[in-house]
């Protein structure tokens, strides 16, 4: 079998027209390079406050490795994005190699591992929304914060001045303020195209975009509340 | 026929989330009840007792699950699934949102009844607000002595911790859930052994959504019979429905289970903007299979629906009216399914992928008539083959629609309906959504 499988040769494999050449083909095999080990505290030069939040998050589960996705989220608030100086901190906190929470952090939507937009919009234009005008209120916020169209649709777009991230995004679970948008984690809808000229104004004022907007401050849709059900009426229990 | 509000009953009340204002609402008495006065074993007989089926969308006997953890001293675990992320679902938002400590008190009796001492809220990670709002919820519990350690000294500890996901689908299946709990990527995991069995951390773990425990104070405060004289002998108790897509009142509604249908999207929602006729409905989220307007009548229950072919799932209708094209909605419904597929399994990966591949030609205008088959045998050849549902859940409904629209997919490949993806300019709810 051995005298069938090709020798590892140095000469290049040919590669796609068109797309880089991967080091790791070209050479044959892996680049001789030691996999990076679990990185220890003092090399990482971790802010106090950043190593007692994720050690305090790591205290609340049985076993320390639960805080992958809180700690991610530490690091995400403190750098803006999962960066790789902030992961290997983690990583020394947690005492997990660095590629460990990469694996992680590139798994999550929410986590990113490039550099985004100080605020973020997230326009949801699943099923429902769509059908109520999302794909028009994405366009409407790409061209008020002059983000590239075609890429907000495939995993977002940064505004030239590093101000905003607008991306197109799944099901946000909000389908009765549709079409609605996140903006920097919170819920806005229903949205009318006109908003998002003035959503991405406040933003870059560093005002509160949309307050009467906003899904804190708003009733719950659907219908007025009914006159109880007698047998809910005379129920033990809450709500009552 | 209206609503009938148990769980959502005086949801707009200024201050539902404090402990205050739903202490004074009759909220925690049945914890105190419970802890006090009666017996683990009570607690779970009489939740088997109630019928009371997941509201997450499988639809299981929730006591008989939580029977299935075994009796004996050891660390076991009680997750609260929080993950909502199927398209057309938003009631455990609001759930949340507006009635936490309904959740928080659930999950305090749900853990003495099957033994529990270690509990977590799993929620979605785009579920900011909501999970702030369970924070502070917690926390109140923790002051009051609701949760910790010795509860209303029951020698019964109980810890709950809200843990926010990070934007994945896949960790609402409960496996996948899990692993993300643990820390890791949310792949599934192979079944059985079950989580019950071994779930978190190995240990046996009883998983429940937001909706099914938030049932509990008002199960174990009035009794089982009183539940079941709620809905049908199959589907006792009422839903939370979300009603969303082409309707004049999107929102939630509470209803008795067996509930035509009709009434729902109709008298309730507001049924299709004026002008306009109802096509196809999604009865149980993006992942059921959908319905045309002759299923209208369907009684809207877990038997029912599933008699019909489809299935009532998390509780959420998405209405397409006449304006909706069916292969953009096909195509819609695939690309979620492509984006949010973890990889692990072939058929799904792939699956979805060539799924939305045709789609995309078809509504282009390059489909070939071979397509229309491929893709309907493409959905076949995942069904069941996966570690979990998620790839069925593209099969299922994008295969429905290929079978009750195939000439709206045939007609694309001789005229492709240019832009027909957009099917109106922005368009707000017909009704405004009242400010608090």
């Amino acid at each position: 079998l051995t005298e069938q499988m090709p020798a590892a040769s140095s000469a290049p494999l040919p590669g796609a027209a068109g797309l880089p050449l991967d080091e790791a083909l070209v050479d044959g095999r892996v680049p001789a390079r030691p996999a990076e080990r679990v990185p220890e505290l003092h090399e990482v030069d971790c802010p106090d406050d950043l190593r007692e939040r994720i050690e305090e998050l790591m205290s609340r589960y049985p076993e320390r490795r639960s805080a992958s996705i809180p700690a991610l989220w530490a690091v995400q608030r403190r750098y803006g994005w999962c960066t790789p100086d902030g992961i290997r901190q983690a990583a020394a906190v947690m005492q997990v190699t660095p590629a460990y929470l990469e694996s992680v952090a590139s798994f999550y939507d929410l986590l990113r591992t490039h550099p985004v937009g100080s605020h973020q919009v997230l326009v949801c234009t699943n099923i429902s929304c769509w059908m109520r005008g999302a794909d028009q209120l994405l366009d409407a916020f790409c061209e008020a914060a002059g983000t590239d169209r075609a890429e907000a649709g495939h995993g977002g777009s940064n505004s030239e001045d590093g101000e905003l991230l607008v991306s197109g995004f799944e099901c946000l679970g909000a389908c009765d303020l549709a079409p609605m948008a996140s903006i920097d984690e919170r819920y806005y809808g229903p949205l009318a195209a006109e908003d998002a000229a003035t959503a991405v104004e406040q933003l870059r004022k560093g005002e509160e975009p949309l307050p009467e907007k906003a899904l804190a401050k708003l009733g719950t849709a659907g219908g007025p509340e009914p006159a109880p059900d007698k047998r809910v009426a005379d129920a033990k229990g809450p709500n009552g | 026929m209206a609503e009938t509000r148990m769980l959502f009953r005086n949801v707009d009340e200024p201050g539902l989330n404090t402990i205050d204002v739903y202490k004074k609402l009759g909220g925690y008495e049945t914890l105190e009840r419970a802890y006090r006065q009666m017996e683990p074993e009570e607690v779970l007989e009489e939740l088997e007792q109630s019928g009371l089926r997941g509201r997450g969308g499988a639809g299981f006997s929730m006591g008989k699950k939580a029977s299935f953890l075994p009796r004996g001293d050891m660390d076991k675990y009680l997750c609260c699934n929080a993950d909502e992320s199927e398209p057309g679902a938003f009631k455990d938002r609001e759930l949340m949102q507006k009635n936490p400590h309904q959740l928080v008190e659930g999950i305090a009796i749900a853990a003495l009844a099957a033994g529990a001492n270690r509990c977590f809220i799993f929620i979605r990670g785009e579920y900011d607000l909501q999970a702030d709002i369970l924070d502070a919820a917690v926390a109140e519990a923790y002051e009051e002595g609701y949760l910790g350690e010795d509860i209303l000294g029951s020698h019964h500890d109980v810890e709950l911790v809200v843990h926010r996901g990070a934007g994945a689908y896949i960790c609402g299946e409960e496996t996948a859930l899990l692993d993300a709990l643990e820390g890791k990527r949310g792949n599934p995991r192979l079944k059985p052994p079950f989580p019950a069995v071994e779930g978190l951390y190995g240990g046996p773990t009883l998983i429940n959504n937001v909706e099914t425990l938030s049932n509990i104070p008002h199960i174990i405060a009035n009794g089982a019979d009183w539940f079941k004289s709620f809905g049908t002998e199959q589907s006792p108790g009422t839903k939370v429905t979300s009603v969303s897509g082409c309707v004049q009142r999107p929102g939630n509604y509470e209803i008795e289970l067996g509930m035509p249908t009709r009434e729902l999207i109709y008298d309730l929602a507001g049924g299709p903007p004026e002008g306009h006729e109802i096509k196809a409905f999604y009865p149980g989220g993006s992942s059921s299979p959908v319905l045309t307007a002759d299923d209208l009548d369907v009684p809207y229950s877990f038997e029912a629906m599933a008699d019909a072919g489809s299935m009532l799932g998390s509780g959420s209708i998405i209405v397409a009216d006449d304006r909706v094209s069916i292969p953009h909605m096909a195509l819609r419904t695939a690309l979620f399914y492509q984006h949010e597929s973890c990889g692990k399994c072939t058929p799904c990966r792939e699956g979805t992928n060539w799924t939305v591949k045709m789609l995309e030609r078809l509504v282009e205008g390059e489909g070939t008539p071979m397509d229309l088959d491929i893709m309907a045998s493409v959905q076949e050849k995942i069904i069941g083959h996966c570690l979990c549902v998620l790839g069925d859940s593209m099969a299922m409904p994008v295969g429905a629609m290929v079978r009750k629209f195939r000439g709206e997919f045939e007609a694309l490949l001789s005229s492709p309906t240019e832009g027909a993806q957009r099917i109106g300019t922005v368009q707000a709810p017909a009704v405004q959504i009242g400010a608090t």
